[in-house]
């Protein structure tokens, strides 16, 4: 996983609430069998329309994606993320995502910003010409005209994001805390093991 | 004395492996469910980084997305092959990943196959208690039994199958209590589309719901699983009922439920698991089960719901701007008037199916409306997809099948079918389509359908008239 530290460059003000997974990939492209390639569906119906914002030339591999409340509801479907990455985005910034969308864009090294609505508004006005500056080490977003604007994110996914760590290694550390706690199920309840009778 | 504590806090502390110092826990998982669509990117992980499943007798493949839901084998009981290629490799790698990684697999032509919401607490897999994953939303259906479940992508597909441990932040608790008894033609989709649109697709965000309350402890098991099948439509992480008789009658001889003394030490434990009195919830709503009518979505949200007897709503009786906006843009993709009677809504297509509403009651339910009678002349597609091959064998036994077909609706093979754009099944562009299913996002059915959330007595009441329709009108 590629570690994010700072990203800068162009933010695409998109700002639109309750952006369904479907919305980021339709699901005639969840039939993958591999992750890579997704961009290509991202946004899919929306990019129908000539005039939509992500295939303005100065939005082309922006980095960052600014959206409305919500962001990534309904489908648990990965492919979101996925799609979001190989579109080039690397940071969202919106008021709230859904639990599972934000928790997949972190396995995928992408980071998602909470701030509130009127920094969103902000950064949507500025983003329409400038680009803006996401530093997750100091947990800010600062834009060229001396807006600040400061972010909170759980300190585990934080270092995940720094040091782009894979979650697997890491929980392979915890080895006995887990042959433990399946050794105690064993004995205590040991119908939970399920066997066909 | 230790903290009273809910239903949820109960089954968390019952699986912490390990808290990290920021609060995030290491929690064990008792039961993994796998399809075909999320996991092919997991497993070549695994093969990637030369990893194997760490607990294959804790998981359970089964293939339900994407298979087509028409005859699956011809007359000598010859497979007949995929159209879609698509398709058909997904389903080549589940057939493939499961015996190479030596994981249960039950085959697409397997008499068990089945959505693999429908197919857990049928067979018994899924139990009060455990934690449950599985790379699919709707996998909070397993709250129904009592099970704390959690939809995980393909990342946590992975990790899981590795560790059979996912690392999670403990959520905030809601109860969404209903008390009293249901009107006449109020089923649990009815309670659980009312719930949606009380509380806001994002009412439940960050939180686990639990269900209680009378009304909610009068469901069968199989309406139990229809409501916590849609917790994620108010934003939850997963939804909560505490088991109870009903939960043990419908569990007990199951394939993989316990036996003998087992069976009894289970229940026993499952019993003190109910939230213990003086536990307190960071969330409550309370509901009046009076309130409840049968019910339709008119939008694009599973919030925008109305009693069938309501009109289409205008964008701007929302107090909020954006939810204003969100309304005007819903209305044109649905192609809608604002004032419009929902009775007036003409239908085109209906699908009775889904891992909300695909389990025998449903189908009892929907036929108990089309005995005797036929599909009006509008309704061009009308299909009954069961949610597994055992749901369409009980069905078959009741006769229920011939009450479809008599009334011109088609009986399919089990699968996910028209719930998501994925297999043949699809709403055309611009067309409507009375569906049991749990979501009416922009596309979900196929790109330009409109998708009208009902119970499968609406839907099959839609069908008898070709418009959406009050079913206590043909009820007697
Ligand atoms: S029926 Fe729909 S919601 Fe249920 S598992 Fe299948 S696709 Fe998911």
């Amino acid at each position: 996983m590629t570690p994010i530290e700072k990203v800068e460059g162009r933010a695409i003000p998109f700002g639109l609430k309750n952006v369904d997974t479907d919305v980021i990939i339709p699901a005639k492209w969840l039939k993958t069998i591999s992750r890579e390639g997704l961009g290509q569906g991202a946004f899919e119906t929306l990019r129908a329309d000539p005039d939509n914002l992500f295939d303005r030339p100065e939005f082309q591999r922006a980095p960052i994606l600014i959206a409305g409340d919500n962001f990534g509801c309904g489908s648990s479907r990965e492919h979101a993320a996925w799609a979001l990455g190989d579109l080039g985005i690397r940071v969202v910034i919106a008021p709230s995502y859904s639990d599972i969308f934000s928790g997949n864009a972190v396995k995928n090294g992408i980071l998602p910003v909470v701030l509130p609505q009127a920094a969103i508004d902000r950064l949507m006005a500025v983003a329409a010409t400038d680009p803006i500056h996401v530093d997750l080490d100091t947990q800010t977003v600062t834009t060229p005209f001396q807006d600040r604007f400061t972010f909170d994110i759980d300190p585990f996914r934080k270092m995940c994001l720094l040091q782009g760590l894979d979650e697997i290694s890491l929980t392979e550390k915890s080895e006995a805390a887990i042959a433990a706690h399946e050794q105690k199920i064993a004995k205590t309840q040991p119908w939970l093991t399920p066997t066909l009778a | 004395m230790t903290r009273p504590r809910t239903l949820y806090e109960k089954i968390w502390d019952a699986h912490v492996v390990e808290q990290r110092p920021d609060g995030t826990c290491l929690i064990f998982i008792d039961r993994h469910l796998v399809h075909e669509v999320t996991s092919p990117q997991a497993f070549a992980g695994l093969r990637a980084s030369g990893r194997t499943v760490r607990r294959p007798d804790l998981t359970l493949a089964v293939p339900d997305h994407n298979l087509p839901t028409t005859a699956r084998q011809d007359a000598a009981g010859n497979r007949l092959p995929i159209a879609d290629l698509e398709s058909a490799a997904q389903l080549a790698a589940l057939a493939q990943n499961a015996p190479d990684f030596g994981i249960r697999y039950i085959d697409a032509v397997a008499a068990e196959q089945g959505i693999v919401h429908v197919v857990g607490p049928e067979q018994g897999f899924s139990l009060p208690g455990t934690t449950i994953v599985c790379g699919d939303s709707h996998t909070a259906c397993h709250g129904g039994i009592g099970a704390l479940a959690f939809g995980i992508g393909t990342s946590e597909v992975e990790h899981v199958l590795a560790t059979q441990t996912l690392l999670l932040q403990p959520a905030k608790t809601m109860e969404v209590r209903v008390e009293g008894e249901v009107g006449r033609g109020v089923t649990a989709k009815d309670v659980i589309l009312h719930i949606t649109g009380t509380i806001g697709a994002a009412g439940g965000t960050g939180h686990v719901i639990e269900y209680t309350g009378s009304t909610i402890r009068a469901l069968s098991v199989e309406g139990r699983l229809t409501v916590s099948n849609m917790a994620i439509e108010g934003g939850a992480r997963a939804g909560l009922i505490a088991p109870d008789a009903t939960t043990f009658a419908y569990l007990k001889g199951r394939p993989y439920a316990p036996k003998g003394a087992d069976w009894d030490a289970a229940v026993a434990y499952w019993t003190s698991l109910a939230t213990d009195p003086g536990a307190t919830y960071d969330k409550i709503v309370v509901i009046d089960a009076a309130d409840i009518a049968p019910s339709v979505t008119w939008g694009t949200s599973p919030e925008d719901v109305v009693p069938i007897t309501g009109l289409v709503p205008a964008p701007d009786s929302f107090a909020d701007s954006s939810k204003q906006a969100a309304a005007a843009k819903s209305l044109a993709y649905m192609g809608l008037e604002p004032g419009t009677r929902m009775q007036d809504v003409a239908i085109e297509n209906i699908f009775i199916g889904s891992c909300t509403n695909s389990r025998i009651e449903d189908l009892r339910a929907a036929a108990a409306v089309l005995k005797g009678r036929h599909k009006a002349a509008g309704v061009k597609w009308a299909i009954v997809v069961p949610g597994s091959g055992l749901v369409k064998a009980q069905a078959e036994a009741e006769g229920l099948d011939r009450i479809f077909t008599d009334a011109g609706l088609e009986w399919r093979e089990p699968g996910c079918s028209a719930c998501l754009g994925m297999n043949p099944d699809k709403v055309p562009a611009g067309e409507r389509c009375a569906s049991t299913s749990n979501r009416n996002f922009v596309g979900r059915q196929g790109p330009g359908s409109r998708t009208h959330l009902v119970s499968p007595a609406m839907a099959a009441a839609a069908a008898v008239t070709g418009r959406l329709t009050d079913v206590r009108e043909l009820m007697d």
